[in-house]
């Protein structure tokens, strides 16, 4: 191990009455790749937006290569030389690769000087980017490359990478990880932090695990099994999701036909003549890379979005394909989008006011006056049932961690007990435990007769979820098959090329 | 070496400090005004007596007060369900005219009628007018995706011409000297004062009304929750099912009807006939008092206290200290921007930064 980068000692924030952090220590070493671990809500993300100079901790002292220094602003910390990827994007669309990466060098242009270094570094990490593409032509694991080139053009000597892989293929992962081996091995420490304990056993030397704010070990991953580091983590063994019991299924709820939708926006997809029946009692999911029409297919079902230019969508025997999504919600379906903030709930609002979101149209929340009390209820209800960790009794969607807000949002729509569920990458940032837990509650809901349709691009979700599996690829989505009579590399296949004609006529 | 200056995200902003902000940009405002006051070569502690304690004391002047408040209140309240939901009407000035001339005009047909049924029908046809005339630049947002910024304002020069049009040509009155202006209404087509010898009628009471109505529905309605989502979250306000047209309609619509009610009172309940120039400004001025109560009702029924505070003690300091009008319209944008400022002081905190280049 190189000489010590970081040390944390006594970090202590709390808001309000939670302490997010509570006398936290931790120390980095140059080359060292370390992860940070813990359930939803642990203190990851506070940790790191303190070392990131974007929260002030209440007491502790931060050391940055042996000086303790005090970090005011993010400015300050990359002055410090840390750097930070979060978890969502934060470029600019319409600008090219090169613009977005010159946009934070103060003082910088995208001119041919900075290309010249650009291309250096990114031929030196292995990372292939066309600087010169606009970036709503990019895919998630072109977009996160910029990313990550964007915090090593400042040449950290500490990276912050705050659940880097959510959104990338195994491909663009393994590729993420050789550059931060290489990055590593050049004498940088690695902060990483991951809710798939498997790639943290690929690549992490060191784990530091938090629990409810405070360090409950610190430990070598790959001397445990990634069984073991779930048990640390969540305080007991991890559930295994338990099949469902063998049921009939019933009359289709979802019938897709022909459906051909227009591109939403000039960064969409354009969805061609998709075909899926969703029937009572099953699961069906639709696998592939993000970015191939799935958001246009989401908002197409739900009614959110999505110009129908041929085609049916049928729901619970009606045809819905110009009614909005509170005639769907009215018909017993619920939706579950991909953006938890700003699209599923309103950022600044309480839990409790999240619940009319979805609620009002079907649900009696009050005649002329909202029914503030019952409102309540329902919200206290889904916290308590899906075990949502809250910082207060009713705060603001936007203080929730990203896994509990997630967890909040799926037992809203549970809690309406819907006929038909539609689920858009269901346990995106949760932890072991709660992603088991929405997953086995989708299959329970399932199990008690409703149709669930789930899209995602976890091909482990996929797997263990799914009675049958469709695969999108380019605006078409192949036919769903059941479970086993697909391997994962025929799943993997059709990920990357789509069906080709011959099996689709099959 | 120079010097940079750079606004840095507060992380926290403690109640005290919320609550004490506009009072302390008052006092900024007030400090500033009364320096240029001193640079005129008046006296600040005069101006301040006649600015601020004479409308305060003074029965008769706090009538006054009250009464140039209530249009200001009625237009404001509207705004705020346009501005809440993120659609700006920057044309209720236009929308007040026209309940104006709805109103008067009933006014004008039953010219030398009498019954309790005149004023109510003025109303709802005041109302009525104003709304036809937000319905435009909804519709053509709604439409065509025009930006109701700039229709909404255009169209306040449109209804100043045709105010002129009419009190020149069909409505002008044939006794009225060639003046241009309306009969004078009669005392059925008049808000009656609310108390013998006193000023005040029922509008002002109409506006404390909107102001109930309007807290309640932010605070307890779906309409007032979907206004709000829409402005702050338009996709999740679209997962909710929230009709983006059809709030963008609405809101216009409420804003408009209260701004033509205002239109009415103004003409039926102050000057007692229609005659160019009655807006005075007041649909722009109620844009000020909506921001300075932070787009809440109960914020912007006080603020509307303040300017009509203001713009009475600029009448008579116009009078009293030769002070020009205009001071007012200045003091008024100070005013905002002392409240504005203060507001993004404490959302950022202002920091300098030595650079070496
Ligand atoms: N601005 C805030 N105001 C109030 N509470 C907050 C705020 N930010 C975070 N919290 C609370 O602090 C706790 C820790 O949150 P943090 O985001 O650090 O969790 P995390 O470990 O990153 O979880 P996840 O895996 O879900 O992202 C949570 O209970 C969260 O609700
Ligand atoms: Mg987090």
């Amino acid at each position: 191990m190189g000489p010590e980068r970081i040390r944390l000692s006594g970090i202590t924030k709390a808001f309000g009455a939670l302490k997010a952090n509570d006398h936290v220590d931790l120390t980095l070493h140059a080359g060292e790749i370390h992860a940070l671990l813990g359930e939803n809500g642990a203190g990851k993300s506070t940790l790191m937006k303190i070392l990131y100079g974007l929260l002030r901790p209440d007491s502790g002292e931060i050391r940055i290569n042996g000086q303790r220094v005090s970090l005011p602003s993010p400015q300050a910390a990359r002055a410090q030389g840390i750097g930070m990827v979060f978890q969502h994007f934060s470029l600019f669309e319409d600008f090219t690769a090169l613009e977005n990466i010159a946009i934070p060098l103060e003082g910088r242009i995208a001119d041919a000087a900075l290309r010249a270094q650009v291309e250096a570094k990114a031929r030196h990490f292995g990372l292939a980017i066309d600087l010169d593409r606009p970036v709503h032509t990019l895919s998630a694991g072109e977009r996160q490359r910029i990313e990550i080139l964007r915090a090593l053009m400042q040449e950290p000597q500490v990276l912050i990478l705050d659940e880097p892989t959510s959104v990338l293929t195994p491909d663009e992962a393994e590729a993420l990880f050789a550059t931060l081996d290489t990055l590593a091995e050049e004498g940088a420490g690695i902060l990483f932090i991951s809710h798939k304990l498997e790639e943290v056993r690929r690549l992490c030397s060191r784990a530091t695990i938090l629990r409810g704010g405070k360090v409950v070990a610190e430990t070598d991953p790959r001397a445990v099994s990634a069984a073991e580091l779930a048990a640390l983590m969540v305080g007991e063994g991890v559930l295994d999701l338990r099949p469902a019991a063998a049921h009939a299924l019933g009359e289709p709820l979802l019938h897709l036909d022909g459906l051909s939708v227009a591109p939403e926006g000039v960064h969409g997809v354009a969805l061609q003549d998709i075909h899926l029946t969703v029937q009572a009692g099953e699961v069906v999911a639709i696998a592939g890379v993000a970015g191939n029409g799935q958001s246009e297919l989401y908002a197409a079902i739900s009614g959110e979005g999505g110009r129908v230019t041929a085609g049916r969508v049928t729901m619970a025997g009606q045809d819905v394909t110009r009614r909005d999504i509170n005639a769907r919600r009215a018909l017993g379906a619920a939706f579950v989008p991909e953006a938890r903030l700003g699209q599923a709930t309103l950022p600044q609002g309480p839990l409790s006011e999240n619940v009319i979101l979805s609620w009002h149209a079907t649900e009696s929340l009050g005649r002329w006056l909202l029914d503030k009390v019952r409102i309540g209820e329902v919200a206290r209800t889904v916290i308590s049932r899906f075990d949502v960790r809250t910082p207060s009794a009713d705060p603001q969607a936007a203080q929730l961690s990203g896994g509990n807000l997630q967890k909040y949002v799926v037992g809203r729509e549970i809690e309406r007990q819907p006929r038909l569920m539609v689920v858009d990458q269901p346990s995106w940032g949760v932890d072991a435990r709660a992603a088991t837990h929405i997953r086995q509650t989708l299959l329970d809901l399932a199990a008690k007769g409703a149709a669930v349709l789930v899209i995602s691009q976890d091909l482990d979700e996929v797997m263990v979820m799914a009675d049958r599996i469709a695969v999108m690829h380019g605006g078409n989505l192949s036919a769903a098959r059941p479970v086993s009579a697909l391997s994962r590399a025929e799943i993997g296949l059709l990920m990357t090329q789509g069906e080709s004609p011959a099996r689709g006529a099959a | 070496m120079s010097f940079n200056l750079a606004l840095v995200p507060r992380r926290e902003v403690s109640l005290l400090r919320q609550v004490l902000t506009p009072v302390l940009a008052l006092v900024v405002a007030l400090l500033i005004g009364g320096l240029i006051v001193w640079m005129m070569g008046r006296s600040p502690a005069k101006a301040f007596d006649v600015f601020l304690r004479e409308p305060l004391t003074d029965p008769w002047a706090l009538q006054e007060v009250l009464l140039k408040s209530t249009p200001l209140m009625l237009i404001s309240i509207g705004l705020i369900f346009c501005f809440r939901a993120n659609r700006w009407n920057i044309g209720a000035e236009g929308q007040f005219l026209l309940g104006g001339m709805f109103g008067g005009g009933v006014a004008i047909a039953t010219h030398g009628l009498s019954g309790p049924w005149i004023l109510p029908l003025m109303m709802l046809a005041g109302a009525l007018g104003g709304m036809l005339y937000a319905a435009i630049p909804a519709a053509l947002r709604n439409r065509f995706g025009i930006s109701e910024i700039l229709t909404s304002l255009m169209l306040v020069y449109v209804a100043e011409l045709l105010l002129d049009y009419l009190v020149r040509g069909p409505w002008r009155d044939p006794k009225g000297f060639n003046f241009p202006q309306s009969v004078p209404f009669t005392d059925a087509a008049q808000l009656q004062p609310l108390f013998e010898g006193g000023r005040l009628h029922a509008g002002f009471v109409l506006a404390l009304l909107a102001v109930l109505v309007a807290i309640l529905v932010f605070r307890r309605s779906l309409f007032g929750f979907a206004v709000k989502a829409s402005g702050e979250a338009p996709r999740a306000a679209n997962f909710a099912g929230f009709n983006e047209k059809r709030i963008t309609l609405v809101v216009f619509l409420i804003s408009g009807g209260l701004a033509g009610l205002a239109g009415m009172i103004e003409v039926s309940g102050q000057v007692g006939q229609l005659r160019p120039g009655f807006g005075q400004g007041l649909g722009f001025t109620a844009i000020i008092v909506a921001f300075l109560g932070r787009l809440s009702p109960v914020g912007a029924m006080l603020s509307s206290f303040v300017i009509a505070v203001l713009l009475i003690g600029a009448e008579s300091a116009q009078v009293s200290l030769k002070l020009p009008f205009d001071l007012t319209r200045f003091f008024m944008g100070l005013l905002l921007i002392a409240v504005l400022a203060g507001e993004s002081l404490n959302r950022y905190r202002l920091e300098f930064r030595k650079e070496t280049a």
